[in-house]
């Protein structure tokens, strides 16, 4: 087990150093430090000197890979390369392009406003759709099985803003039982917290309850299930026992892939409810073409994709007892 | 953003000539399903999902419909300039006696519906309502000062209400169809060759070449989508062109996955290692044997992606990093009327024909990708 970890960990050094050098490419190379400056300072009215003097405070006057100016490790370290993309590998983010915030303390500050949005939100629609997946299965070839599965069909097909721009109208402004947007500290974030979280769910519903069934109606048709019927249980039991704990795999297996989602999912849901987490702080970033803030946001949501993924490969353990890893 | 704050000269040469890209896209998806529709259809196992198709009405409906959007695209996708006339009605020309043109193309679809597109009111008005929606004070002749909604110029002929500026919603609306299909057309063309290429290298190889590949996209896959879009945009600039690459070059990384461990399977089946035991050349085994039985796995999820990219476009609109202002979307039209649920009264039809007309566009989509799944896949098939 813990060589395992080891081994995944260290697997994950050149993909992370990989994601590292793609958003220097493009940020450094595609895009130049003259660019950024320029877009952020504003148009090609700006003079020379001040673009040089913005590119001086934020260290992008370093040349960008090799420094032939400095002697020795100088060569590498008085670099943009060294000093803003390999920091990154430290986890020091650096400071932001507009207004100079450490975006290290701003991402350990607005993390909990995100997780409380964005934990209940996965755990409940987990859930939620599993136990649905469970009673279309249930259900299945019938009459019900049908008009879920175009039900889901239909619930995959409308677009997120509608689910959010909708709620906002229903439960907002008709019904009036929770604020439109806007966020409290501590348990007052809770009333807030209601609606978005309703979004996420019912937005990502369509999507997992039609996978689970898919992974349900496979586990149905093999042969453990036929004995377990043979032997005299209840469909009920053969299902919420048997069907269920052996098709776990399969969907954990998505649970990753849903884990960056929620991360994109929370990107506009954020945004439009005005929860002060790492969602909102990535759009307003992009509005005011902070192309730091953007860089620290994709290298920190890589890190989550590759955390997530060894999460789910250790609780593949904890459901599979035949799944050994070494 | 503009393409010259970047300075980039392929932004710019994208910005100048990204209409016509659009109309060459048309083109090449035509080509591509006629070519489709030729060759792969009449053998197995298309035949039979053909045959299997033919007795499911959702599928049916679900083409029909999305030829209408097609037909909508096509017209929308035609352009050409006019001449621009000067007050006899003759052809203007400049000091070399070149006659000169419109500064924008109009399309078919423009044409059509040029009473839709010029019959402008002032600012919101109701479907089909004959006066404003807003109501203006009002001096009548007596000199007293009522609340009174002014008459619209063209009462009754807006069958969706026109937006703030005045203009009609139900054009805006329709010139969103171009816009969605060639944003998810040209994307998802993009996508294929990409994911087949390395797919099928890396799984019918194997070796370093597995390895170089599996790196490439696990790299690209552990950034979040919309990030990866998101910092593509900020550099790239904005523009349908651009979009359609970024959005291609960030999403292959699935399809790829899929075709790499269909691959993997296809490598060890009997005819492939017969091919290679009687001593087929390796390209010719990938494209004869390896490449068509893939193409179901193929159509599936490109029909999928397609409505996945329609579906982005909004997201990426909302977040400000969509087709540019000027461009009508339904991503644009979205958030443009963001704010008028909050009105009083409530300001709901452009919010409305957008999110219809997408639905329109995702729902069959979506119910096709489902349709030819379960009749390509013979284990659904028997059952």
């Amino acid at each position: 087990m813990l060589t395992y970890l080891v081994r995944r960990l260290l697997y994950a050094i050149p993909i992370l150093i990989g994601v590292n050098l793609l958003t220097f490419i493009l940020f450094f190379f595609v895009n130049s430090p003259e660019n950024m400056a320029r877009a952020i300072l504003g148009g090609k009215n700006v003079s020379d000197a001040a673009v040089e003097n913005w590119k001086h405070e934020r260290g992008y006057h370093l040349p960008r890979v090799w420094n032939g100016k400095e002697k020795g490790l100088g060569t590498l370290t008085q670099t943009i390369f060294y000093q803003k993309s390999v920091s990154m590998l430290r986890f020091d983010f650096g400071h932001s392009d507009r207004n100079n915030l450490d975006i290290g303390s701003e991402i350990r500050r607005r993390m909990f406003p995100s997780l409380a949005y964005a934990v209940p939100t996965f755990v409940l629609s987990l859930q939620i759709g599993m136990t649905a997946a469970l009673l279309v299965a249930f259900y299945r070839g019938t009459y019900l099985d049908t008009v879920v599965l175009f039900l889901c069909v239909l619930m995959m097909s409308i677009s997120t803003l509608f689910y959010i721009i909708g709620g906002q109208f229903l439960f907002g402004l008709v019904l009036k039982q929770v604020p439109i947007s806007g966020y409290g500290d501590g348990l007052s974030a809770a009333k807030f917290l209601v609606l978005p979280v309703l979004v996420g769910i019912v937005g990502g519903l369509g999507g997992s309850i039609r996978f689970d069934r898919t992974v349900f109606l496979e586990e149905i048709g093999k042969d453990y299930v036929r004995t377990a019927r043979a032997k005299g249980l209840s469909e009920r039991r053969v299902l919420y026992v048997h069907v269920l704990k052996n098709a776990m795999i399969p969907v954990l297996t998505t649970v990753v892939f849903s884990i960056p989602f929620l991360f994109m999912g929370s990107l506009t849901t954020e945004a439009f409810f005005g929860i002060p987490g790492l969602g909102g702080f990535t759009i307003e970033a992009i509005g005011s073409q902070d192309f730091a803030i953007v860089r620290a946001m994709v290298y920190l949501g890589s890190i989550l994709y590759i955390v997530a993924q060894i999460i789910t490969d250790i609780s593949y353990t904890l459901v599979d007892p035949r799944v050994r890893l070494g | 953003m503009t393409a010259a704050a970047h300075g980039n000269t392929l932004a710019a040469w994208l910005d100048a000539w990204g209409f016509m890209l659009g109309n060459v896209a048309v083109v090449l998806i035509f080509a591509g399903i006629a070519w489709f529709a030729s060759s792969v259809l009449p053998r197995e196992p298309w035949r039979s999902a053909c045959r299997q198709l033919r007795h499911r009405p959702m599928a049916w409906i679900s083409l029909i419909l999305l030829c209408l959007y097609a037909l909508v695209g096509i017209l929308d996708s035609i352009s050409w300039r006019d001449a621009l006339k000067d007050e006899q009605g003759k052809p203007r020309r400049d000091a070399t006696g070149r006659i000169q043109l419109e500064p924008k193309p109009l399309s078919i679809l423009d044409r059509i519906c040029s009473p839709l597109r010029l019959q402008n009111e002032k600012t919101y008005s109701a479907p089909l309502a004959d006066r404003q929606f807003s109501k203006d004070l009002v001096k009548d002749d007596t000199g007293r000062s009522t609340w009174v909604s002014a008459p619209l110029k063209y009462p009754g002929t807006h069958l969706l209400g026109t937006n703030k500026v005045g203009q009609d919603v139900l054009f805006q609306a329709l010139k969103g169809v171009r816009t969605a299909l060639v944003i998810g057309g040209l994307g998802t063309l993009i996508i294929i060759p990409f994911a087949l290429f390395f797919g099928v290298m890396a799984g019918y190889y194997g070796g370093w070449i597995d390895d170089v590949v599996q790196y490439l996209y696990s790299v690209l896959a552990s950034i979040p989508g919309i990030l990866l879009i998101v910092s593509f945009v900020l550099i790239f600039g904005r523009g349908l062109a651009q979009l359609c690459i970024i959005l291609g070059i960030a999403s292959w990384t699935g399809l790829c996955r899929l075709v790499r461990a269909e691959c993997l399977k296809l490598r060890e089946l009997e005819y492939v290692q017969a091919a290679e035991a009687l001593g087929v050349s390796r390209p010719r085994i990938l494209l004869k044997h390896v490449v068509p039985n893939l193409m179901h796995l193929v159509t599936i999820s490109a029909v999928l992606q397609f409505s996945g990219l329609v579906l982005a476009e909004a997201v990426l609109a909302y977040v400000g990093v969509g087709v540019p202002v000027d461009v009508g979307s339904w991503g644009n039209m979205i958030n443009n009327a963001r704010l008028e649920l909050t009105r009083e009264p409530v300001v709901w039809w452009n919010l409305m024909a957008a999110f219809l007309l997408m639905l329109g566009l995702v729902l069959p989509a979506n119910l096709l990708g489902d349709n030819l799944r379960d009749a390509l896949d013979p284990r659904m098939r028997r059952r």
